[in-house]
């Protein structure tokens, strides 16, 4: 009897052993996922820096301001002609 | 708004260096790291050409595809950036890469290569849009400030042209159309490629 307690008891603590070795394990998923970036049309919130033709949080004004901005500064034909 | 792109017109550069000062100066790039280079074909003979030369931000980056640890991300507006945090400085991309755009710090003892360094499109990295840590990893958020990248925006020839891709398209055809010659847009079939239909055919 004492035979078959002692056998119980080794199995329960096997089991108890076996379920807590999980517990040490690192987790191993990649850790390569970035992290979500802000859109950039939402602005840096430092006004100083900020063109000022914008609003900030409005994506169709944000696209606007580049284009004209890529117009004014880059395409000297439209500022000569 | 398309996505974003860089041209240099071969036939504007003069390779003052402008761009690559700007950059450098833009964002404090440190010492040994160029993100943005200027480089002269046929340099003293007829013919020379120099092209301005950084991250391109493809279509389909080969960075993004041999990271191990994909750090790698591609913004709404077509950028490629990439997360320092999770950059572990293998190389790989260093080796995938056609424009040898990644760059990495040297500074360490026995040149102990440290996180990859890239043009960035002054588009930031992953931290808070203008915030201190963003500009200590990556540099200045320029697009979040409304403007474009400033490599572009200091060219003293407008050679390099960045921008919404139809917009700076638009404006290279129409000097070419002015001019008579120079349409070989340097750099674009490798960075943008043409389109892959889901057989795999090229179109």
């Amino acid at each position: 009897m004492s035979h078959l307690k002692r056998l119980t008891g080794l199995a329960g603590a096997l089991v108890l052993i076996s379920s807590l070795s999980a517990c040490g394990d690192k987790i191993q998923n990649l850790a390569g996922q970035p992290k979500l970036d802000a859109a950039p049309y939402t602005g840096t919130g430092v006004q100083v820096f900020t063109s000022s033709d914008w609003k900030a949080g409005d994506k169709n004004s944000w696209a606007q301001q580049l284009k004209t901005r890529a117009q004014y500064g880059q395409n000297d034909h439209s500022r000569s002609n | 708004m398309a996505r974003m792109k860089f041209i240099c017109d071969a036939e504007r550069c003069i390779e003052c260096n402008g761009c690559v000062t700007a950059c450098k100066n833009e964002h404090e790039v440190p010492w040994g790291v160029n993100r943005r280079r200027v480089v002269t074909l046929n340099d003293g003979v007829p013919g020379e050409r120099s092209i301005s030369v950084a991250c391109m931000h493809c279509s389909d980056a080969p960075c993004m595809a041999v990271c191990p640890v994909n750090c790698f991300y591609r913004t709404e507006e077509g950028v490629v950036l990439h997360d320092k945090d999770v950059c572990i400085g293998c190389g790989y991309c260093s080796y995938a890469c056609p424009f040898g755009a990644p760059q990495f710090p040297s500074a360490g003892t026995f040149g102990v290569r440290g996180k990859m360094d890239k043009c960035t499109f002054c588009a930031g990295g992953p931290e808070a849009n203008g915030s201190q840590a963003e500009f200590e990893k990556y540099g200045r958020n320029r697009l979040a400030e409304g403007k474009l990248p400033a490599c572009a925006e200091m060219c003293s020839t407008k050679a390099l042209l960045a921008g919404d891709g139809d917009v700076v398209a638009d404006i290279f055809r129409n000097r070419v159309v002015q001019r008579g010659k120079g349409a070989e847009v340097w750099g674009w079939g490798t960075a943008y490629g043409s389109k892959t239909d889901a057989k795999g055919a090229k179109s």
